[in-house]
């Protein structure tokens, strides 16, 4: 027994000892990963962001180097404050408040003292700063803005945040993304892939070469460079048109639904939101509540079309054979339904058939063609469910499903909207109840984009290209069907001839005859839509948004759009000028009716904007 | 007589010693070296020092074995003498080295005596043990034999180096063998487990388990004296519940605990007093049964006895939880603490225990190879080179290495041990056991600390520690016997 004792020790002993060992090396594998993530550091490279080109291979976005000064607390040593201060040319209090600002953040990891220096401030400051220990800079890449206009369209970058993190593991804190428009929707292709670089550390953090030859290191793949559809000069065009103004003008080619221009105003210069000034600026914007310059009108403003929507009622009409082009419905300064209701018009010759009932926007004789397509079915719910159908077809009522970061669906009513409002079954109702729908008021909400994508269609003759700002990638064109395959709306094409006929005379006989072009063979439609605002509480109407929609060359247009001026007063007044002005610039590249830009561009709506917040009683419509 | 020992040497150990310090040099090299391009002679670096430590040892060696047996045996209490001095002169004379002035300066450089301490030790208790007047079993012989041990101890504890005096605990193991009364074992170890169930549940909770544990324990005693055949059934069940709590404790310290808090969530109080209750009584029972057929178990129970014992028990209980609160330093309570699994900090007080079980635990199956350590080249291991060299051996060389290591340390104690029971002088085998006793200590003390089942003692770990002072104890100690055991044929 003595003997055995302290063999027997001896050999529990090992046991154990190998026993723990199997738990810590095989067994237990959580520490290997506890071992990588101390003794390794992941270092990332980031590629160059893409750039992005207008359709002419006009460089509209790259990129510019900046410098950050860094500074890890803890490596700091004493140093000339007063030279560190003069050579960036901030104050010593300044400086003070930002190394105590890092202290607190970490006295390990780098924050910036000084974001964002030029190229010659950087030159200089890169001779004196081995006089600074603990300081260093940091090059990163910010967005190069080679245009003043389209923010709404491009979007911004900024630091990813943490929701973003936790569901990507792409991303990491501090990492650039894309936050809006273009740089938010193709994030993937203008960011590239990030290398990664594995460092091997000791255990105060400091590298020491890297880990195992860096074999496991990837290089970064560079961002890809996008073409977008916008026209630069068009857009630029467009945004000088639209100052003093708000609403918003949507131009597309007809042909392949690639959008040309996509102005909203007011709008910002994207250059603003860059780097530095991005935080104070962005709030500014953000906080501009009566203006709402962040609101891209052209594609989330949901408006009653007006009478530009006349022209999708003719051709459901023809389609569902209530009407033929030779119908003439009588006009007496209006159309009177039931015992005293009255829908008005304005004073044209009359009695009207189908063409010049276009041209001269008469709305008593929407009237009449719209209850016939309604009273065609036994009930109105059948009929008006039919109605929606055919509007739903030229891409109304709902998403487009594009690629532009924001969109709304705008709102076609139909049976299930009107049985809630009228209590259906309990009371019933009947087409006059809906008649608004004639002539694109009450009910029917519709974005700018949405009616030039319908003009579109008109042009086409029954078709369109779902609207896109996507043009190439790296130079290759895109081929997503969404974009490239024709959709087809429920009318067929014969029934189109009579109604681009009548958006044709509307510049020769009808509403727009002053705003004639005389060799460009133009089509189009006015609208004056009525509208109204809460303002505190207070339901009030406010001047009529100026509508127009056209397209151009009559024959295999070029551009289709739709203009929209926010209380613009008649269809021809603002946003007819605009869209004829567009065009002209579109398709001749210059400007004759120099008088009609002058007129516009010296004209400014601010005044009727500011009426309602002015707290005192003001006329509409004068 | 020169000719005939070196044939007579016992070369397995010396192989072991070699593949020991050579395999050691190799991790200690692999943690201290850099990229920059040093020359292997040169001495700046930690790898050079050590290689040139091991090659002086080599002239140790051969004077360890030049000397005449006759010469430590006569000379062992001048040396034993010496070496208390060198010790007490380090309070004059001694050089501060990382808080402790356990060093003499001589330039070139530093040495550590409580390191050869050992050896003069181990030669005084041998000479003592064997001395024809002296016996054991009597109480006036074994306070001197404790004299012995406790004298070189009580000067380096306050130096302070509590970690190298506690080695001279393993000087029992040879006085056990000798002859020393089993009893001062069991309070030993008895005490060391008290001691850790105390911090771990508390007096209360250990003091019921004692008192249940005796319960077993007589319980057993009456058994023995009227159903004596029936206990071997008993004894199988409770080995296998042994073997269990055992299995548990290799696992993580820490699981035990936190299995005990789930059941202390979950269960009502009494319920689970009852399965720690259920524990103390069965191996009180087992410890019963080992002792049957002793004297003991044949008499009727002594109840004044078991009074007296569990008295003992809550005395001591209370006490080292009175002197763990009130007593122990901060720095003492976090060791325990950590390792216990009573506080998990891995950033401070456990950071060292913790970064070496991740260096370690990081190796895997083979390791990452030699000077691929991760863990290691990163420096995150403090103490890596001297008190830690094995979790670079864990990471390196991984499982099989590390087994590698422990298994070379086991043979290296059994074949000492074997070597000192063919002894046919009673100083030899006092003299081996010591060696032994001293070489375990120190193995079990640091591998169990790098791998996390000890609180931090920080003693190096034999042959594998960087350290000139310790290679050269480590190899005079080990030589010396190894110069015996060769004479063990000349003497009569």
């Amino acid at each position: 027994m003595r003997k055995l004792l302290l063999y027997l020790v001896i050999i529990v002993t090992g046991v154990v000892f190998i026993s723990r060992l199997f738990y810590l090396q095989i067994y237990n594998t959580s520490y290997a990963a506890l071992s990588e993530d101390n003794a390794i550091k992941i270092l990332y490279d980031y590629p160059q962001r893409g750039a992005i080109y207008d359709r002419n291979g006009k460089l509209l976005v790259s990129n510019q180097p900046s410098y950050d000064v860094m500074v890890i607390p803890r490596e700091l040593k004493s140093f000339d404050t007063l030279e560190f201060c003069s050579v960036l040319n901030i104050t010593k209090e300044k400086l003070i408040k930002q190394l105590k600002k890092a202290r607190v953040y970490s006295p390990r990891i780098p924050s910036v003292v000084i974001p964002q220096l030029t190229k010659d401030e950087y030159a200089y400051l890169q001779e004196k700063m081995r006089k600074f220990s603990g300081f260093y800079i940091q090059q990163r890449s910010l967005r190069d803005y080679h245009t003043h206009n389209a923010a709404n369209v491009l979007g911004y970058i900024g630091e990813v945040n943490d929701a973003l993190i936790q569901k990507n593991n792409y991303y990491q804190s501090g990492d650039l993304i894309g936050i809006d428009g273009v740089e938010k929707q193709y994030e993937k292709q203008l960011r590239g892939i990030k290398g990664v670089k594995y460092i091997q550390k000791d255990r105060f953090n400091r590298d020491i070469g890297p880990y195992k030859e860096g074999i496991f290191d990837t290089l970064p793949v560079n961002g890809q460079d996008l073409t977008i559809t916008l026209d630069g000069e068009l857009q630029a065009y467009g945004e000088l048109l639209m100052q003093n103004k708000r609403g918003g003008i949507v131009a597309l080619e007809p042909a392949s639904g690639e959008i040309l221009a996509l102005v909203t105003a007011p709008s910002y210069k994207p250059e603003l939101l860059v780097g530095r000034k991005r935080s104070p600026n962005f709030t500014k914007l953000y906080y501009d509540t009566i203006a709402k310059p962040l609101f891209d009108r052209g594609v989330k403003g949901e408006y009653p079309p007006g009478s530009p929507f006349k022209t999708i009622n003719a051709l459901i009409a023809l389609q569902e054979g209530v009407v033929t082009l030779e119908d003439r419905f009588s006009c007496n300064m209006g159309y009177r339904y039931g015992r005293s209701s009255k829908l008005g018009c304005h004073s044209h010759a009359g009695p009207l058939n189908m063409i010049p009932g276009i041209s001269n926007s008469c709305n008593a004789y929407f009237a009449n063609v719209y209850r016939r397509i309604i009273e065609k079915y036994d009930t109105p719910q059948e009929g008006i469910d039919r109605w929606k159908k055919h509007v739903q077809s030229f891409g109304m009522g709902k998403y487009l499903g594009n690629d532009l970061s924001a969109g709304r669906p705008g709102k076609i009513p139909g049976s299930k909207e009107y049985n809630r409002r009228y209590e259906y079954p309990k009371y019933k109702w009947y087409a006059t109840a809906t008649l608004s729908n004639a002539i694109g008021q009450g009910e029917v909400l519709t974005t700018p984009i949405q009616m030039a994508n319908f003009t579109a269609a008109i042009g086409n003759k029954g078709y369109y290209h779902t609207p896109h700002i996507i043009k190439a990638v790296d130079g290759n064109p895109i081929e997503e069907e969404n974009y490239t395959k024709r959709k087809y709306t429920t009318i067929d094409t014969k029934h189109f001839a009579p109604v681009i006929e009548g958006m044709h005379q509307v510049f020769t006989m009808g509403t727009a005859r002053s705003l004639q072009s005389k060799d460009i063979d133009i089509c189009g439609k006015t609208g004056t839509a009525e509208n109204y605002v809460r303002i505190k509480g207070k339901r009030m109407q406010l001047t009529d948004h100026s509508v127009f929609v056209a397209f151009a060359p009559k024959d295999n247009p070029k551009i289709a759009l739709a203009v929209f001026v926010e209380n613009g007063y008649w269809g021809s007044r603002y946003a007819g000028r605009i869209a004829t002005l567009m065009v002209e610039k579109y398709l001749k590249k210059q400007i004759e009716r120099t008088d009609l830009e002058d007129w516009i561009l010296t004209h400014s709506l601010e005044e009727e904007y500011a009426k309602p917040y002015s707290e005192e009683p003001f006329t509409i419509n004068h | 007589m020169a000719k005939s020992s070196i044939a007579a040497i016992d070369w397995i150990t010396v192989l072991l010693f070699i593949l020991l310090v050579g395999f050691g040099w190799g991790n200690i090299y692999s943690s201290s070296y850099s990229d920059e391009v040093f020359s292997i002679t040169d001495l700046s670096q930690v790898y050079s020092k050590q290689g040139l430590w091991i090659v002086l040892s080599i002239f140790l060696i051969i004077v360890t074995q030049a000397i005449e047996v006759k010469f430590y045996e006569g000379f062992a209490g001048v040396i034993f003498v010496g070496s208390l001095v060198s010790l007490l002169g380090l309070f004059v004379f001694g050089k501060t080295i990382s808080g402790a002035t356990s060093w003499y300066n001589l330039g070139f450089m530093s040495i550590q005596p409580s390191e050869f301490a050992k050896a003069a030790t181990a030669l005084a208790l041998a000479k003592f043990l064997s001395d024809m007047q002296t016996n054991i079993k009597r109480v006036n012989h074994q306070l001197k034999a404790f004299l012995i041990i406790a004298l070189p101890a009580l000067i380096i504890v306050p130096q302070p180096d509590p970690g190298s005096a506690l080695v001279y605990a393993a000087f029992f193991f040879p006085l056990y063998r000798e002859g020393l009364a089993p009893i001062y074992l069991i309070i030993g170890a008895s005490a060391a487990i008290l001691f850790v169930a105390t911090l771990l549940f508390g007096p209360l909770l250990v003091v019921i388990g004692a008192v249940l544990f005796v319960l077993g324990f007589l319980m057993m005693q009456f058994m023995n004296l009227h159903h004596e055949r029936r206990s071997r059934t008993y004894t199988l069940i409770i080995i296998v519940i042994l073997a269990l709590c055992v299995l548990r404790y290799t696992l993580s310290m820490t699981t035990i605990v936190e299995t005990l808090t789930a059941y202390l969530e979950i269960l009502v109080p009494i319920l689970n007093y009852s399965i720690l209750g259920i524990l103390a009584l069965v191996i009180g029972f087992f410890i019963g049964l080992l002792s049957k057929g002793t004297a003991t178990q044949r008499q009727k129970p002594n109840y004044l006895m078991y009074i007296a014992t569990l008295a003992v028990i809550v005395g001591f209980c209370y006490s080292v939880s009175y002197i763990y609160t009130n007593v122990f330093e901060e720095r003492h309570r976090n060791r325990f603490d950590i390792v216990l699994g009573k506080a998990v900090d891995a950033k401070g007080i456990g950071y060292n225990t913790n970064q070496s079980q991740i260096a370690i635990g990081s190796g895997g199956w083979f390791g990452k190879g030699w000077k691929e350590g991760t863990q290691t080249k990163g420096g995150f291991v403090p103490e890596q080179h001297t008190d830690y060299i094995f979790s670079t051996v864990g990471e390196e060389w991984g499982f099989l290495g590390s087994t590698l290591v422990i298994l070379l340390f086991v043979f290296l104690l059994i074949r000492l041990l074997i070597l000192a029971e063919r002894q046919k002088s009673q100083f030899s085998r006092v003299y081996g056991y010591s060696v032994v006793g001293v070489l375990f200590v120190h193995f079990a003390v640091n591998v169990g600390m790098v791998i996390g089942l000890l609180p931090t003692v920080g003693i190096p770990l034999p042959f594998f520690s960087y350290g000139g002072s310790g290679l050269w104890g480590f190899t005079v100690l080990l030589f010396i016997f190894i110069k015996l055991d060769a004479n063990r044929v000349n003497e009569w």
